[in-house]
């Protein structure tokens, strides 16, 4: 899991194009959108298409993403429970 | 109705990975990839907006110039009527290209909602108008080349009829690494008169 999570760090740094943040100043129970990352909408939907792409779960719900993109702690954890690939 | 004079109050260009400011060079690197050179410069001009890396190369192409620029134009205090006529001659095909490239693979299919929101040439007049809290009219026109006549003329119509305090007028072109930006604020008090022929010149120094 430890793992996964480092690896979900550097993918949200490099798809999101996060250039002045580095993997360290994630931590990983801090909220991704508003406050914390200060991740947009456009964001979440491209955090949907990683999903998809690199861990073969498809959203059918895009309402999910709420709870499932709240941190890196909640998407390795359904990651890890969803994923088929 | 008697048409008020208009001024060139400064003026921008950004090309071959230099930035000149009202005539003067204001920043340049050796020669670099267009991602890097505009990277360099959000960091020398301390811009601090890092939705900057999310934008496409267009859209920070006419950030820089239009952040040179406004920075010392806003009062963040009061609304800023500044309109924003744009144009070029590419529109947004560099990024559309890109996203083409992206969709063409039916096995590998993952249209990147990041990249398609690019797909307009008039996204970067958003981006400014975001950074500026700008409320203001705004346009962008695609010309076979630049087109000092019609820039002229709409921005005085845009003067004239008091839809706007200022225009910030630029023309913003990339396509495929090669760009060239030139930027000018307008307004009815100045020194430089807002004519064709001065546009023009501007344009090609």
């Amino acid at each position: 899991m430890e793992a996964l999570k480092q690896e979900l760090k550097e993918k949200i740094i490099a798809v999101l194009n996060l250039e002045d943040i580095n993997l360290e100043d994630i931590n990983d129970n801090d909220p991704l959108f508003g406050d914390g990352l200060g991740l947009d909408s456009i964001d979440a939907l491209e955090l949907i298409v990683m999903l998809d792409k690199d861990y073969g779960i498809k959203l059918v719900d895009p309402k999910e993403g709420k709870v499932i993109f709240q941190s890196i702690e909640t998407m390795g954890n359904y990651i890890k429970e969803n994923r088929t690939k | 109705m008697t048409a008020k004079k208009t001024y060139i109050q400064s003026f921008c260009s950004i090309q071959n990975n230099e930035i000149i400011l009202n005539g003067e060079t204001v920043f340049n690197t050796e020669p670099t990839v267009f991602s890097d050179f505009s990277k360099k410069a959000y960091q020398n001009f301390e811009m601090n907006y890092p939705k900057f890396f999310k934008m496409d190369s267009l859209s920070k192409l006419a950030f820089l110039g239009a952040e040179i620029l406004l920075r010392k134009e806003i009062d963040a205090t009061k609304e800023n009527n500044i309109a924003l006529l744009f144009a070029n001659k590419s529109s947004s095909l560099d990024t559309d290209v890109k996203f083409q490239n992206s969709i063409s693979d039916k096995e590998n299919y993952y249209p990147s909602p990041a990249v398609f929101v690019y797909t307009l040439p008039n996204i970067c007049l958003g981006e400014i108008s975001i950074r500026h809290q700008l409320k203001s009219e705004n346009s962008f026109f695609i010309f076979e080349a630049f087109n000092p006549v019609f820039m002229v003329n709409y921005a005085n119509v845009l003067l004239n009829t008091k839809k706007a305090e200022k225009v910030l007028c630029g023309w913003v072109e990339y396509y495929n690494e090669e760009y060239k930006a030139f930027l000018y604020l307008v307004g009815t008090e100045g020194n430089t008169e807002h004519q064709k022929e001065t546009v023009e010149k501007l344009y090609n120094k």
